[in-house]
């Protein structure tokens, strides 16, 4: 099974939220950046575990600059054969998509992988661009993937529950908390990604559809009220009277 | 703005319906709401200022791509400009294919209403629920996913004219086999108000008390990441960075430390209600009300003052 991982760069989930440049640009000053949570430990470590059960190839991509090759070589470290570096600044998920499904459909992939969100901006948007533009079934937010011959068999979240749903390949699916379990990629691993192919793409042009304008921080939180471990009634009339939420 | 909004099947009285038609409303041009299966209570969203609703009835189960084929033709019937979503499971699914279809800009996860002085920009949550961005999209047609619980809904009075519609849905291409769904339980993501609890507690035979106080206020119930990784809760209980991001009007945390990737899935709430026996717990310094007490004693007591509140009220 052929095989393309999406991975994301995304700040440490302990990173300071600043932004410079008149609140236009995130403020990257000691951010450590690590590799999103759920493109590293569900999609990619999921991909593994198929090729080392059915065979195949693992291509991670990324739409990124030259500094998020650590994190590229992070990901090869865990297990992936090779990589591919669109060279650009990953400006909004339409362009990022775009990036992504030229690349896929030159290169006929059976399966992409992404994670179900990237933590900085959430948005949750990505992996259904990508489908719509290959055309292919897409599977959000699954929590299971087996893979028999061509057909894929998923667990998915849906509104209020759970389904389990078949797919046929070619598809993409967006992977969540449950698909695998995270791995910690080993001395042998580190060597052996130095040597691992790296590709680095021109992007294609793409119009621009949306663009973050500015950031804002939420107003400082006024302080707590403390109440009387003995005076539930006193919460109770607060949570009524002053903040009207019961 | 002639607005289009997607609605889940049987989601007709759904509060995250009446938002996302409410806030159609206030972008002041016509609304008219498409859905799929059956379409009993359809007009209701009339009060919320729908004028009509289009529903295609012969298909009950849909996939991501038949459901953008048939928003994409509801868009192409009624020459909507802006398409609304309530930033559920489906519509994460949806909006973006219905992005690349339409070539049409998305604001996803957004948490006001557009400023359209200069442009056309909306206020998203990003980071987490740490800061908030201002988009702005450029595309003729937007598209917009709003985040539940971002705007009051407003029943304006009325009924909406409810129609067949062919949504030329095609083939579908994601075969469901089984579906489980939680019974009885309030469905976190909808919830208004929600009770949770942590490592505090000590173990799930303990959690007793946490349903009896979510029980008496109509509450869903909530964990910590720990909890739901030891087995002591369900797993789609677990809120948070990497769990589920719930912005209830209420949220109270009992035994729960307060770290930062717990308060990533909480921080949206209206007011939060802490309960821990460490008067040092960061959660301390992002709640509205905090009490320093035992969660074994405090929890009861809350409960009893709600229940004589109910019986006075
Ligand atoms: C990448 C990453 C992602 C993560 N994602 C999440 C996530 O999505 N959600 C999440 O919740 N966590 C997440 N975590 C874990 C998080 O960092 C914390 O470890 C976790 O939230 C702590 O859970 P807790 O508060 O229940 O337990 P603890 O930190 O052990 O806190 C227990 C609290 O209970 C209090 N307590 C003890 N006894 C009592 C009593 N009798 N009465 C009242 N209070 C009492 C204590 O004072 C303490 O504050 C993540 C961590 C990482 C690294
Ligand atoms: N710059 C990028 N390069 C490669 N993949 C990405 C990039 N940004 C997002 N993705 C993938 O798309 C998923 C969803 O991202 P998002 O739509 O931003 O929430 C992520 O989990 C990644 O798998």
């Amino acid at each position: 099974m052929n095989i393309l991982v999406c991975i994301s760069k995304s700040p440490d989930t302990t990173s300071k939220i600043a932004f410079t440049d008149g609140n236009t640009k995130f403020d990257e000053n000691g951010v450590q950046y690590i590799v999103n949570p759920y493109d590293e430990w569900y999609a990619l470590v999921r991909a593994l575990e198929l090729k080392e059960t059915i065979g195949g190839n693992v291509t991670i991509i990324t739409v990124g600059n030259a500094a998020d090759e650590s994190i590229i070589r992070k990901a090869l470290a865990i297990g992936a054969d090779n990589a591919v570096r669109i060279d650009a600044e990953p400006t909004d998920a339409f362009f990022v998509a775009t990036q992504i499904a030229d690349y896929a459909k030159k290169n006929n992939f059976d399966l992409v992988l992404t994670g179900k969100e990237t933590i900085n901006y959430n948005g949750s948007q990505v992996a259904g661009m990508v489908a719509e533009f290959l055309d292919v079934p897409f599977a959000s937010q699954a929590s299971k993937l087996d893979v028999n011959g061509t057909t894929l068999t998923l667990e998915q979240e849906i509104v209020g529950g759970l389904q389990i749903v078949e797919v046929s390949t070619p598809a993409v699916v967006s992977c969540a908390k449950g698909m695998a379990e995270q791995r910690i990629p080993n001395m042998r691993g580190i060597m052996a990604a130095r040597t691992k192919p790296l590709e680095v793409i021109a992007p294609s042009a793409v119009e621009v559809y949306t663009s973050f304008e500015s950031y804002s921080l939420p107003d400082a939180k006024k302080a707590c009220r403390m109440i009387d471990p003995s005076n539930m009634a006193e919460l109770v009339d607060l949570l009524h009277n002053e903040a009207k939420v019961i | 703005m002639k607005a289009l909004v997607y609605i889940n099947t049987n989601h007709f009285a759904a509060k995250a319906s009446f938002e996302a038609v409410t806030y159609a409303k206030k972008l002041g041009g016509e609304v008219t709401v498409v859905a799929y299966g059956n379409a009993a209570g359809a007009e209701a969203l009339g009060a919320y200022g729908a004028n009509k609703v289009l529903v295609e009835s012969s298909i009950n189960e849909a996939d991501n791509q038949q459901i953008t084929r048939l928003v994409a033709s509801a868009v192409e019937a009624t020459g909507a400009e802006v398409v609304i979503f309530s930033h559920d499971l489906v519509a994460k699914a949806v909006a973006p294919r219905l992005s690349v279809r339409l070539k049409a800009g998305l604001i996803s996860g957004a948490i006001a209403l557009p400023e359209t002085g200069n442009g056309f920009t909306c206020k998203v949550n990003v980071f987490s629920g740490k800061a908030f961005g201002n988009v702005a999209v450029k595309t003729a047609v937007k598209i917009i996913s709003l985040l539940p619980n971002s705007i009051q809904p407003e029943n304006v009075g009325g009924t909406a004219i409810v129609e067949t519609f062919n949504g030329n849905m095609g083939a579908v291409a994601i075969k469901v086999m089984d579906t489980k769904k939680p019974e009885g339980s309030i469905p976190l993501p909808e919830a208004d108000l929600v009770v949770s609890a942590g490592r505090g507690l000590k173990g799930p035979e303990n959690w007793g008390i946490v349903e009896d106080l979510a029980n008496v206020l109509g509450a869903a119930t909530a964990c910590s990441r720990p909890v739901a990784d030891i087995g002591w809760r369900p797993h789609h209980e677990h809120v948070g960075q990497t769990g589920v991001a719930i912005r209830p009007n209420l949220y109270i945390a009992a035994g729960i430390s307060g770290a930062i990737q717990h308060l990533a899935g909480v921080n949206g709430s209206k007011v939060i209600v802490v309960i821990n026996s460490d008067s040092e717990a960061p959660f301390f310094k992002a709640a509205d009300y905090g009490i320093v007490g035992d969660a074994f004693e405090v929890l009861p007591k809350l409960t009893e003052a709600l229940k004589n509140f109910k019986n006075a009220n």
